[in-house]
C-alpha cells in the first residue's frame, strides 16, 4: 500500500507526527474488501453505530438518573416527563438495547453460516464472544436501574444463581448484593458497572477491528482473497452500502422509539420495585430468553451435582462453547453454500434458538395445546443446542462431502467477459 | 435451499402465533378504538376533561396520580389560567419557613396531583387491607393497557355459578384471579358532565381511561407528531441512499 500524500499543510503536519489520517485512509478508504459481500455483512457496522448511540444516550440519561432505591424509579419518570426530550433519550436507549442485540445476533448467525470463525479468524471470533458476554452483563445491569418490579426480581433471580456454587455460593451472593437482599448497595454497584462496561466493550470492539483488518473480511463464498481483482476499495462501495443499510435499520429502530416504545418491555417494570410482591412471571428481556430456557431445562440432579448448579453451568456453557467452535468444526470449507448438510443443520439450529427463546418467555409448567409440556420442549431444544456443537458439527467435518469451491472470488462473481 | 430458509422463517412466525392453553386466566379485554391509538393519535380533549372530572369526583377518594403535575394539563388544551385555578384548589404542605415551621399553601401549576393517603399503611387501613395503587402509570403497567383498564372498570357483575367472592372482594371478570378489593367504582349518573354528555358507566369509564392514558404518557402527542416527521425524513433519506448505492455500484456490475 502506497503512503498517501497529504496536501493540506495542517493535515500534513499532524500526520507526520501522528499518522492518524493515513490510518483512516488505510482502514476506511483504500481498505481492500471482498467485492461480493452481501447485506448480512452490514450488521457489524450497524452494531458499532448502535454502540455509539447507546453510549451517547446513556451519558445524557446519567445526568438525570438517581441511583438510589427511593428515587431511581421517580428519577426515570422525571426524565420521561420533565426533562426536555428526556422521553426521546430514554426510549432511544431502551429500544437501542434491543436493536443492539438484534444486530449482534444477526451478525453472529452470519458468522456461523459463512464459517467466519475458522482460521485465520479464530481470535476475531473469540473477541466477539467476549463482546457478547459483556453486552449481556451491561444490559442485565441496565435493566435493573429503573428499579421497577422486573428490575428488582430479575436482579434477585440472576444473582441468586450464584448460590448454586458449592460451599461458597451463599457468601458470593451476599458479596454481590453488598447486603442480605438486593438493595441500595446492589443498585449502586450495578450503576457503576453499567456505566463502565460499555467502555470495556468499546475497547474490545477496537481489538475486534484490529484482528479483522489483519486478514480482512470473510465473504459469502468463504474462500480467501487471492488477487486484487477479488477486492474493491471500502470507500465508496461499502460506505455507500453501509449507509443504505443504516437507513433501513434506523427506520425500524425509530419506528419503535416513536410509535411502540414499550413493545420490547414488560408492563411490570412500570410498577415500582416491591420486595414483598413477587410478579406472576419473572422474565428477562427477550434477548436473554434462550439462556433462561436452558437454565430452567435442567431439572434433574446428576450424581451428587444438584440440578440448579448444572443449569447455571449449562447456561454459561451455551455461550462459552462458541469459543471452542473453531476447533470443533474440522471442515476446511467455510461457507455453508458449499456444505449441503451443514446448511440444513444450521437452519435447524437457528429455529432451535427461536424455540428456546419462546420456551424462556413462558412459564415452565405451561402446556402446548394442552398436551406437550414446555419443559420437555425446552429440554429437547437444549439437547439439540449442545448436540449441534459437540456432535453434529465435529461429525460433519469428517463425513460431509462439500461441493467444489470456485477458483476465486472474481471468477465466481464477475460475468465472463466483463470488464476488469 | 430457498425452501428450507422459508420453512425456517415460517416456523419462526408460527411460534410467535402459537397460544398456550392456560387454566382459568382472565379473558383478554375487548379492544376499543382510542383517540390516542395509531400513528396520528391525539387525546380527545373533551374526553380528557370529562375523565379528569370522573377522576376527581370518584377515583381520587382512593387513588393518587402523583406523577402528574397540574401544568401537564396545558399539554391537552387547558389554559394557563385554568391550570392555576385547578392547582389552587388543593392545599400543599411546604416549608420549613424562616421560623422552621411547615405550613400549608395553595397549590401551584408545578405541584403534582395530591394522593389521598399519607402512606401505604393508611391506604390499607381505609380499604380493608388492600391498597389502591397509584394510577399515574396504570395504562403502561398492565398488559392490555387502556383496553384492560376500561374492561376492568366495567367488568363487575354476578360471579358464575359455583363461585363466591370472598368477604370484602368483588367478582370482576377481567381482574387476574377474578376477585378484586375495589368496589365497582362507576355507577350511572354519578357525575354530571358540564358538556351535557350522558354519564353512563361505560362513558365515564372510557373518559377516565383516556385521562389516565394521558397521565401515563403526557409526552404521547409530542412523540407521535415528531415521530411522523422523523420517519418521513429517514424513509426519504433511505430512498436517496439506495439510489446513491445503486449508482456507485453500477460501475462494478
Ligand atoms: C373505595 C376506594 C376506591 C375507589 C373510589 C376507586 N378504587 Fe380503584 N382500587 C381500589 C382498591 C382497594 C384497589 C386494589 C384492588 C386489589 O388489589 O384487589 C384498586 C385497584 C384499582 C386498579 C388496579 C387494578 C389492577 O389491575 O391491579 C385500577 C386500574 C383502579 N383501581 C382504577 C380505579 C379508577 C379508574 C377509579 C375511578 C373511576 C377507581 N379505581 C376508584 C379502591 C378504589
Ligand atoms: C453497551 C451498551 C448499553 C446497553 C446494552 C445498555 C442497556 C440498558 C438497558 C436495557 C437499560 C434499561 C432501560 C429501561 O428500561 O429504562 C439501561 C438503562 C440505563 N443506562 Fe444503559 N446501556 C448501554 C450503555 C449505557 C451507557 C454507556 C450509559 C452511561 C454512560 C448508560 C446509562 C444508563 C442509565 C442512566 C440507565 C437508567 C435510565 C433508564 O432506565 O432509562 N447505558 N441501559
Amino acid at each position: 500500500m502506497a503512503a498517501v500524500q497529504w496536501k493540506n499543510p495542517v493535515i500534513k503536519w499532524i500526520d507526520y507526527r501522528l499518522p492518524i489520517f493515513t490510518m483512516v485512509h488505510h482502514d476506511l478508504v483504500d481498505y481492500p474488501t471482498p467485492r461480493n459481500l452481501n447485506y448480512w455483512w452490514n450488521f457489524g457496522s450497524l452494531a458499532g453505530i448502535t454502540l455509539v448511540i447507546m453510549v451517547l444516550t446513556g451519558i445524557f440519561l446519567a445526568m438525570y438518573y438517581t441511583p438510589h432505591v427511593d428515587y431511581a424509579f421517580e428519577s426515570v419518570e422525571r426524565i420521561m416527563r420533565d426533562v426536555n426530550y428526556g422521553w426521546l433519550i430514554r426510549y432511544l436507549h431502551m429500544n437501542g438495547g434491543s436493536m443492539f442485540f438484534l444486530a449482534v445476533y444477526i451478525h453472529v448467525f452470519r458468522g456461523l453460516y459463512f464459517g467466519s470463525y475458522k482460521a485465520p479468524r479464530e481470535l476475531l471470533w473469540i473477541i466477539g464472544v467476549f463482546i457478547l458476554l459483556a453486552m449481556m452483563a451491561t444490559a442485565f445491569m441496565g435493566y435493573v436501574l429503573p428499579w421497577g418490579q422486573m428490575s428488582f426480581w430479575a436482579a434477585t433471580v440472576i444473582t441468586n444463581l450464584f448460590s448454586a456454587v458449592p460451599l461458597v455460593g451463599e457468601a458470593i451472593v451476599r458479596w454481590l448484593w453488598g447486603g442480605f437482599t438486593v438493595d441500595n448497595p446492589t443498585l449502586n454497584r450495578f450503576y457503576a458497572l453499567h456505566f463502565l462496561l460499555p467502555f470495556v466493550i468499546l475497547g474490545l470492539v477496537g481489538l475486534h477491528m484490529w484482528a479483522l483488518h489483519v486478514h480482512k473480511s470473510n465473504n459469502p463464498l468463504g474462500i480467501d482473497i487471492k488477487s486484487p481483482s477479488d477486492t474493491i476499495p471500502f470507500h465508496p462501495y461499502y460506505t455507500a452500502k453501509d449507509m443504505y443499510g443504516l437507513g433501513i435499520f434506523m427506520t425500524v429502530y425509530l419506528f419503535f422509539v416513536f410509535f411502540a416504545p414499550n413493545f420490547f418491555g414488560e408492563p411490570d417494570n412500570y410498577i415500582k420495585a416491591n420486595s414483598l410482591v413477587t410478579p406472576a412471571h419473572i422474565v428477562p428481556e427477550w434477548y436473554l430468553l434462550p439462556y433462561y430456557a436452558i437454565l430452567r431445562a435442567i431439572t434433574f440432579d446428576i450424581w451428587f451435582i444438584p440440578a440448579k448448579l448444572i443449569g447455571v453451568i449449562a447456561m454459561f456453557a451455551s455461550i462459552l462453547i462458541l469459543v471452542l467452535l473453531p476447533w470443533l468444526d474440522r471442515s476446511p470449507v467455510r461457507s455453508a453454500r458449499f456444505r449441503p448438510l451443514y446448511k440444513q443443520f444450521f437452519w435447524l439450529f437457528f429455529v432451535d434458538c427461536l424455540i428456546l427463546g419462546w420456551v424462556g418467555a413462558n412459564p415452565p409448567d405451561a402446556m402446548l395445546m394442552g398436551k406437550i409440556s414446555l419443559l420437555v420442549i425446552g429440554q429437547l431444544a437444549t439437547l439439540y443446542y449442545f448436540a449441534f456443537f459437540l456432535v453434529i458439527v465435529p461429525l460433519l467435518g469428517i463425513f460431509e462431502r462439500p461441493k467444489p469451491l470456485p477458483e476465486s472470488i472474481s471468477a465466481a462473481v464477475l460475468k465472463p467477459g466483463a470488464a476488469e | 435451499m430457498r425452501a428450507l430458509k422459508f420453512a425456517a422463517l415460517a416456523a419462526a412466525a408460527a411460534l410467535v402465533g402459537i397460544g398456550l392453553a392456560s387454566a382459568a386466566e382472565a379473558p383478554p379485554p375487548p379492544q376499543k378504538n382510542w383517540s390516542f391509538d395509531g400513528l396520528f393519535g391525539t387525546f380527545d380533549r373533551a374526553a380528557v376533561r370529562r375523565g379528569h372530572l370522573v377522576y376527581k369526583e370518584v377515583c381520587a377518594a382512593c387513588h393518587g396520580v402523583k406523577l402528574l403535575a397540574f401544568r401537564d394539563l396545558q399539554r391537552v388544551g387547558y389554559s394557563e389560567g385554568e391550570v392555576k385555578a385547578i392547582a389552587a384548589q388543593v392545599e400543599v404542605q411546604d416549608g420549613p419557613n424562616d421560623q422552621g415551621e411547615m405550613f400549608k399553601r395553595p397549590g401551584r401549576p408545578a405541584d403534582r396531583f395530591p394522593s389521598p393517603f399519607a402512606n401505604e399503611q393508611a391506604a390499607r387501613a381505609a380499604n380493608n387491607g388492600a391498597s389502591p395503587p397509584d394510577l399515574s402509570l396504570m395504562t403502561k403497567a398492565r398488559k392490555g393497557g387502556a383496553d384492560y383498564l376500561h374492561a376492568l372498570l366495567t367488568g363487575y357483575g354476578e360471579p358464575p355459578k359455583g363461585m363466591k367472592a370472598m368477604e370484602g372482594l368483588q367478582y370482576n371478570k377481567y381482574f387476574p384471579g377474578q376477585q378484586i378489593a375495589m368496589p365497582s367504582p362507576l355507577n350511572e349518573g354519578q357525575v354530571t358532565f358540564p358538556d351535557g354528555t350522558k354519564a353512563t358507566a361505560e362513558q365515564m369509564s372510557l373518559d377516565v381511561t383516556t385521562f389516565l392514558a394521558f397521565a401515563a404518557e403526557p409526552e404521547l402527542e409530542d412523540r407521535k407528531r415528531l415521530g411522523v416527521k422523523v420517519l418521513l425524513f429517514v424513509i426519504v433519506l433511505t430512498g436517496m441512499l439506495f439510489a446513491v448505492k445503486r449508482e456507485i455500484w453500477s460501475a462494478l456490475h
